[in-house]
């Protein structure tokens, strides 16, 4: 019952992102927040909501974003499933596979854009949105990475208390 | 009986000729001594009582002003954000003097005044949300423009807000107008935010400062908003068309309050595009 916390957080985490994040860009690239969320939140060991949080950000962000919603349906889902598939082989090092998931979350979800808009009809230059773009993107994930990760631990714990053995 | 009255006279009588002389300056180095003596011992007796008194009374002075301080501080904290709340009226009413002022020189337009309060999500695209929807009569492809010039077109409406496609867009395409050169030309956004013309014929020439306008072509914008200007000018031979690089009139990072042409309609003139067999 404690996930319905997903819908005020994702909710605020979009319009935060939306209004203050992409703000604070450095060349042309802003930190991805509701990524970051969906990230963290996918790789606490006792949640097994990941998938419903994700779907939640998808009509969020699709919502507020012109950019096409397969981009974030596919994107965030992928970002799900490789943090739960690191989540089982880097559970020691949490921020390790924090770090991981982030990095390639972000290629993915750049190269989903790039692909999608592409294919409708805008032209980019690969360079341009390499350099940037997705560098000054991926600098900036991996700063919020850490807060995120922390933040998103402390509220698995709420949402998920631990059992008290009698 | 009498003896007692005559000792009393007596007393008064030495008391008082000694008074005189002291008075009169006959005493003065005992005199000085005496007083010295006095002032000393008053001022020791007087620190230490002071000492004493702030010891007794010094932690109930320590309370009130620990509480007039912090009651002077949240005082100093309110009126700075007082300061920056009054900066920031200041700033907005600069701005809406000189959207005003916009709005009476093109009177031929009717203006519905939007503040921005949030960019896309996604880096790859160059769209800003509005405060004004459908329910301020808001509607889909109308322009958008500051003081400056152009800023783009309504792309999106929902009851409350609007998003707006940024001229600056890489999806986006303008056809525009050089006032000096007199031709037309196609304005394109990029993944950088920067704009620059293309299909600008061989033939013409194009300065430096030269000024651009839109020139409503297309029915997706109305002719003559200010875009701004060339900067340099590209020219190959073996290439159809020019290109230009180009200064947009409106600052995009600061973009704070903007206006909706609400009196414009965009023209769909997809119909009339001849369809290949």
């Amino acid at each position: 019952m404690r996930n319905i916390i997903a819908f005020p957080l994702l909710g605020l985490a979009v319009i935060v992102q939306s209004s203050l994040v992409s703000e604070i860009h450095l060349l042309q690239g802003y930190a991805d927040l509701p990524m970051l969320i969906i990230a963290a939140w996918a790789l606490q060991e006792r949640v097994d909501s990941a998938w419903h949080w994700a779907a939640v950000a998808c009509l969020f962000v699709a919502f507020i974003s012109s950019l096409p919603w397969i981009v974030f349906v596919v994107g965030y889902i992928s970002i799900v499933y490789i943090a739960r598939i690191l989540q089982r082989r880097v559970w020691q090092a949490p921020l390790l596979a924090m770090f991981s998931v982030v990095f390639t979350g972000t290629l993915v979800m750049h190269i989903l854009s790039f692909g999608v808009l592409t294919l409708l009809g805008t032209s980019f230059s690969f360079s341009d949105v390499a350099t940037l773009i997705t560098l000054p993107t991926l600098l900036l994930n991996m700063l919020f990475s850490i807060p995120v990760y922390t933040l998103m631990r402390d509220l698995s714990y709420w949402v998920y208390p631990a059992e008290v053995m009698e | 009986m009498k003896s007692r009255s005559l000792q009393t006279t007596i007393i008064f009588l030495v008391v008082g000729g000694i008074l005189a002389l002291a008075l009169g300056g006959f005493f003065g180095t005992a005199s000085n001594r005496f007083s010295s003596i006095f002032i000393s011992i008053q001022t020791w007796i007087f620190t230490r009582y002071q000492g004493f008194q702030d010891l007794v009374t010094a932690p109930g002075d320590i309370v009130a002003l620990r509480q007039e301080n912090a009651n002077l501080e949240a005082q100093v904290s309110q009126l700075q954000a007082q300061l920056i709340e009054l900066q920031q009226r200041v700033n907005e009413t600069e701005i809406l003097a000189a959207l005003v002022d916009f709005s009476r020189s093109n009177p031929e337009s009717t203006y519905k005044a939007a503040s921005v309060i949030g960019r896309d999500p996604s880096p790859f695209l160059h769209y800003i949300i509005i405060n004004r929807g459908s329910n301020d009569d808001i509607q889909r492809g109308m322009p958008v423009v500051t003081n400056q010039g152009l800023v783009g077109r309504v792309d999106a409406v929902i009851a409350d807000a609007a998003r707006v496609q940024l001229i600056t867009d890489p999806a986006s395409g303008v056809n525009v107008y050089l006032q000096n050169a007199d031709t037309d030309a196609v304005l394109y956004g990029s993944v950088t935010g920067d704009i620059s013309l293309d299909l600008i014929s061989q033939d013409v020439t194009v300065e430096p400062g030269d000024l651009i306008l839109t020139s409503g072509l297309g029915g997706g914008y109305p002719a003559d908003l200010v875009i701004g200007q060339v900067v340099t000018l590209r020219t190959l031979e073996f290439e159809l068309f020019q290109q230009a690089t180009v200064q947009p009139a409106v600052d995009f990072t600061r973009l704070e309050i903007v206006l909706v042409i609400t009196n414009f309609r965009p023209v769909d003139i997809s119909p009339l595009v001849p369809v290949s067999p």
